[in-house]
């Protein structure tokens, strides 16, 4: 097989075969609605966070399914929680709820 | 005669684990009641809130007039059981005293009077005999209405008992034979030396001709000590803790000590004030919705028991119905929030990003917050108002909002909120503004409970609209619909503003009065305070408070909180409108009307 230089690049690759979906797996037990994510994208256009900065609440839902945990902490220490997200979120997840618990479970692993 | 002396142990034993578990409990709280709270409740004696906390005591703690208010046979229950009660205790002892004309004999002797003294042959004796036996029989119809509540609770105007735990069943089954038993002695002595009156006379004949009564004498005193014994034991472990605790909480509430954001002993005293009479089950709109561990009842239960409470805490829409219907009054929405705060670990947020905000000189504030960007609809309106009103308003918030603090808060952030409460009273501050308007009434909650603003007015846009209208400055005119006014829960309940927001639509529309309104008024479901609540749940509520106004086909809803027009507006029955929305149109009706007749007298003129 040829080798392709895109996948020399190791940092954008996604390994379906060691996938961290442990976080995700646990937050959908906590909060199940948080499956039926579309990534719409409505949720980060009606933000209040991400009215003043890149706070995006989409990319966060599509990196955690990624399984990329690291970063994430820093990035939800933006949200202000009013919950205009699970007002506008048209697959009713419970948005206030999922980002609740990412931060609950990281704290707790961080402790632990 | 005295036969068997020994058949007070029970009782005495119960009585004085009983006292000094009290006595230690309320020297406990008192000691870790903060400062100022200590120097409130010392000056409190000295003022005439005591008469008020008195009268208080006797009304809720003895004739619940509270209960009598919500179901008269369920008043009726409590009020036998606990006025009758201490009745029987106080004539008890008036007997005594007539009898031995002294005050000298031991406690215990006025709870087993008929025991140790079966002539009793004072003046008045027969009087005294017959008012003990008449309230013993108040008192029995107050335990077989317990008892058929606990198998027929409609009759009594209510759809739901609460569930019971080991200590509480103990409690109630000794509660509930304390009464028979000390029948069952009475007529037994009754049947030896008629020393009773007529229901235990009566009874007493009728025992001597059916049973050996010198069989069981002694025995039926043994059993009265037992149960007063066991259930003065398993009191404090019990609901029963209800009745010494609320008359301590009476006399904090009156000496004017406020529920904190941080648990304390008053959030304890109010805790152990819960007689878990399970009307708050009734109240509570989530039951109908399948939601059956959440109410202040079992919350209030789980953290007694140290059980997990996570659940049942951040389940709750935190609406405040449950606390209106509260016998006892006590503050469950603070308790709920102290408790959240409590039992959060703090997850860190930083708020840095906001600083870029601008500021403003301005004499009026208007501050939309989240949910009025939610719903542009509102501000729109707003703008429309302020304009004709002519008045020169900073619109704080129009392109960057930060959040006011209070959905941070009611997830038990306190610090966090606390960032954000910040940032918005630099902005106001620093404004140098005289008045703030606020079209969220979460956000008017918040500023008015949590913000410090001094030399800042901060009034909530209906309030305002019904000023405006007073004075004259907004049209009076009858757009031709027929509306219902839904209370905000943080508005209504929350700040117990129900009056100006139906002025401002009385001026504009025919409004139809209802049941479930102001203090009773229905939650729209989407409240902040839900965290972990399932969503069916939520629409369950939105949907049944929806049915329930469309019963009345109205033309149109009319609210004063975006988060409940942005909820309400997903089932499409009824048009809802804000109550800015409907002062805009009002507007624009006014102006259309202005423009036509200037027109016409033109026409004329020419």
């Amino acid at each position: 097989m040829a080798t392709f230089d895109f996948l020399e690049i190791r940092h954008l690759h996604i390994d379906y075969d060691n996938l961290d979906q442990e976080l995700l797996n646990e937050v959908i037990r906590e909060e199940p609605s948080f499956q039926w994510c579309i990534s719409c994208g409505c949720c980060t256009a009606t933000c209040s966070a991400g009215n003043h900065t890149t706070f995006n609440i989409r990319r966060i839902s599509l990196i955690l399914r990624r399984g990329e945990v690291e970063g994430l902490e820093e990035e939800l220490k933006k949200c202000m929680l009013c919950g205009k997200c699970t007002l506008v979120c048209p697959r009713d997840i419970q948005l206030r709820n999922v980002v609740m618990n990412i931060k609950k479970i990281i704290l707790k692993k961080k402790t632990a | 005669m005295i036969r068997d002396p020994n058949f007070q142990y029970p009782f005495l034993i119960g009585t004085i684990f009983l006292f000094a578990y009290l006595t230690i409990r309320v020297i406990l709280w008192y000691i870790k009641l903060s400062k100022y709270d200590k120097l409130r409740f010392i000056h409190f004696w000295k003022t005439k809130s005591v008469w008020a906390a008195i009268r208080d005591s006797v009304a809720d703690g003895l004739l619940h007039l509270s209960i009598f208010k919500k179901n008269p046979l369920l008043g009726y229950m409590h009020m036998s059981l606990a006025f009758g009660w201490f009745l029987l205790i106080v004539m008890g002892h008036l007997e005594v005293i007539a009898d031995r004309h002294s005050l000298n004999f031991p406690f215990y002797y006025a709870v087993f009077y008929r025991y140790y003294q079966p002539h009793p042959d004072f003046a008045g004796a027969k009087v005294f005999g017959a008012v003990m036996d008449f309230l013993l029989l108040i008192i029995l119809s107050g335990v077989a209405l317990a008892i058929i509540k606990r198998i027929r609770k409609q009759i009594f105007g209510m759809k739901r008992t609460t569930r019971l735990k080991t200590f509480d069943k103990i409690a109630l089954s000794s509660l509930w034979l304390i009464f028979p038993l000390r029948l069952l002695a009475e007529s037994l002595s009754a049947a030896y030396y008629h020393n009773g009156s007529f229901m235990s006379n009566t009874l007493g004949e009728w025992f001597i001709q059916n049973v050996r009564v010198s069989a069981i004498y002694d025995l039926s005193w043994w059993l009265y000590s037992c149960s007063l014994g066991f259930f003065f034991i398993a009191l404090p472990f019990s609901r029963y803790m209800h009745i010494p605790t609320e008359i301590v909480f009476i006399f904090l509430r009156h000496a004017g000590i406020m529920p904190k954001k941080y648990w304390n002993s008053y959030a304890q005293i109010q805790m152990y004030s819960c007689s878990r009479c399970g009307i708050c089950l009734d109240a509570c709109q989530l039951y109908e919705a399948g939601v059956s561990n959440v109410q202040s009842v079992y919350f209030l239960q789980f953290i007694r028991n140290n059980e997990n409470v996570d659940k049942s805490l951040f389940g709750c829409i935190i609406c405040g119905r449950c606390q209106e219907a509260c016998p006892v009054h006590i503050n469950l929405n603070d308790l709920r929030t102290a408790l959240r705060i409590k039992a959060s670990k703090p997850l860190t947020f930083s708020y840095e990003y906001t600083q870029k905000a601008l500021q403003q000189k301005a004499g009026i504030i208007y501050f939309a917050g989240c949910m009025t960007h939610l719903t542009p609809q509102i501000k729109f309106s707003m703008r429309r108002i302020f304009d004709f009103l002519g008045e020169d308003v900073w619109f704080m918030d129009e392109d960057k909002s930060i959040c006011c603090g209070a959905p941070l808060m009611l997830a038990g952030q306190y610090d966090s909120a606390s960032q954000l409460i910040q940032k918005n009273t630099e902005l106001i501050m620093a404004s140098g503004a005289k008045t703030l308007i606020l079209s969220c009434p979460i956000c008017y909650k918040a500023f008015r409970e949590d913000y410090v603003l001094p030399g800042i007015s901060i009034k909530f846009h209906a309030v305002y609209l019904n000023e405006m209208i007073r004075q004259g400055r907004l049209p009076k005119i009858n757009l031709g619909f027929k509306t219902i006014y839904h209370d905000p829960c943080a508005l209504g309940r929350g700040s117990k503003i129900y009056d100006q927001p139906r002025y401002v639509i009385d001026s504009y529309s025919q409004r139809i009065r209802l049941k479930k309104e102001k203090a009773e008024a229905l939650c729209c479901g989407a409240g902040l305070g839900a965290i972990n609540l399932p969503i069916e749940a939520k629409n369950k509520v939105t949907f049944e408070a929806m049915s329930y106004f469309a019963r009345f086909k109205p033309n149109a809803l009319i609210t004063a909180c975006p988060l409940c027009k942005k909820t309400f507006a997903r089932d499409r029955r009824i048009p809802v409108l804000d109550i800015a929305e409907l002062t805009a149109r009002a507007i624009d009706e006014y102006v259309n009307e202005q423009k036509k007749t200037v027109r016409e007298t033109r026409l004329i003129e020419s």
